[in-house]
């Protein structure tokens, strides 16, 4: 096995935790996408083409209601601006690789896939393949998530009820793991304390199955400025 | 496909790999300023926060319905606990579904 091979699936393996994770989270999100009316085809191209998890639940959330596309669009902005922050933390090792590489890692960034990537860049030990350990995650993370939500939109056809079996609670433990860790200053308790409250305080609109996803992007700005003031 | 879904979908995926492929597209020729780098800090923890809080307290499909005790509530907290102690990922997926099924199953309790 090459060192790129090696790099590759230490990458798709340093990641499975993350994709157990995802995989009630892509399920739930077929069901939804059905029960919200969506065709197949739109469902399934939305996990291909967006491959964003929390943004294709509000999208399918909005979507039930009867939201108009650009409403769908500017939530997705706002809730996908966080990877803007990723993308400027991987720069520094994504700046030399070749347009191709750039464009295939920036499509499959996620937050579970920055999370696994930034690690590796940040040890030291002189290896020059990292961008396929960051690769191996990349795909792992894809594929599996193609996977789920293509056997949630056929559950959602086939077993009834199924939305509301709680799969949802496998997307709150996760980001749960991810917050935790980096509330370690006072400025970060304080962001994340005025987003729960922003959160709450934001009025649902009724039959709502979603309110996190209503209220997230009123609540992130007001708590970043919170945070920046301390 | 609809036009109307044709067009949400190709505009999410638009915004989506704008946000994602922006600065490593210009690959170091655009520079974030300090301050929004500072302010972007914030963000993920922020957004992910506000998916979280009201999923886990105000009660699905009802309108500002504040209905904390379901199962979503000891899967929260066991999940935040778990994390503190254990640090490891997996184990915070865990035993947060875990208590979540375990506390539906349990009659009575929800």
């Amino acid at each position: 096995m090459t060192k790129r091979q090696r790099e590759f699936l230490t990458g798709a393996r340093d990641t499975i935790p993350l994709l157990i994770g995802a995989f009630p989270f892509g399920l739930i999100y077929g069901t939804l996408a059905m029960s919200a009316g969506l065709s197949v085809a739109a469902a399934f191209a939305m996990s291909l083409f967006v491959f964003a998890g929390s943004a294709q639940f509000i999208a399918v959330g909005l979507f039930a209601l009867g939201a108009a596309p650009p409403v769908i669009i500017v939530t997705t902005f706002i809730v996908n601006l966080r990877h803007l922050l990723y993308a400027a933390n991987l720069l520094p090792f994504l700046g030399g690789l070749s347009r191709r590489w750039r464009l295939a890692l920036s499509f499959m960034l996620t937050d579970e896939v920055f999370a696994v990537a930034a690690k590796r860049y940040a040890q030291v030990d002189g290896s020059s393949d990292k961008h396929w350990y960051h690769l191996g995650s990349s795909l792992a993370m894809y594929l599996n998530w193609q996977l789920c939500c293509a056997l949630g939109i056929l559950a959602g056809g086939l077993i009834p009820g199924i939305e509301r079996l709680g799969l949802d609670i496998a997307m709150y433990v996760t980001f749960i793991g991810m917050v935790v860790p980096s509330v370690r200053d006072l400025p970060m308790a304080l962001a994340v304390g005025v987003a729960a409250l922003a959160a709450l305080a934001c009025p649902t609109t009724p039959g709502w199955s979603w309110p996190g996803c209503a209220a997230s992007p009123p609540a992130t700005a007001p708590s970043c400025g919170c945070a920046l003031a301390v | 496909m609809t036009l109307n879904e044709l067009l949400t979908i190709g505009g999410m995926a638009a915004v989506t790999f704008g946000i994602r492929y922006l600065l490593v597209g210009l690959a170091g020729r655009v520079r974030l300023p300090a301050a929004a780098q500072s302010a972007l800090a914030f963000v993920p923890p922020a957004v992910l926060t506000a998916i979280i809080v009201p999923g886990i307290l105000l009660s699905k499909g009802v309108a500002a319905g504040l209905t904390p005790w379901t199962p979503y509530l000891p899967a929260a907290i066991v999940a935040v606990l778990a994390q503190l102690i254990f640090k490891r990922l997996l184990v915070t997926i865990v035993l947060g579904m875990a208590v979540f099924f375990v506390c539906r199953l349990l009659p009575g309790l929800f």
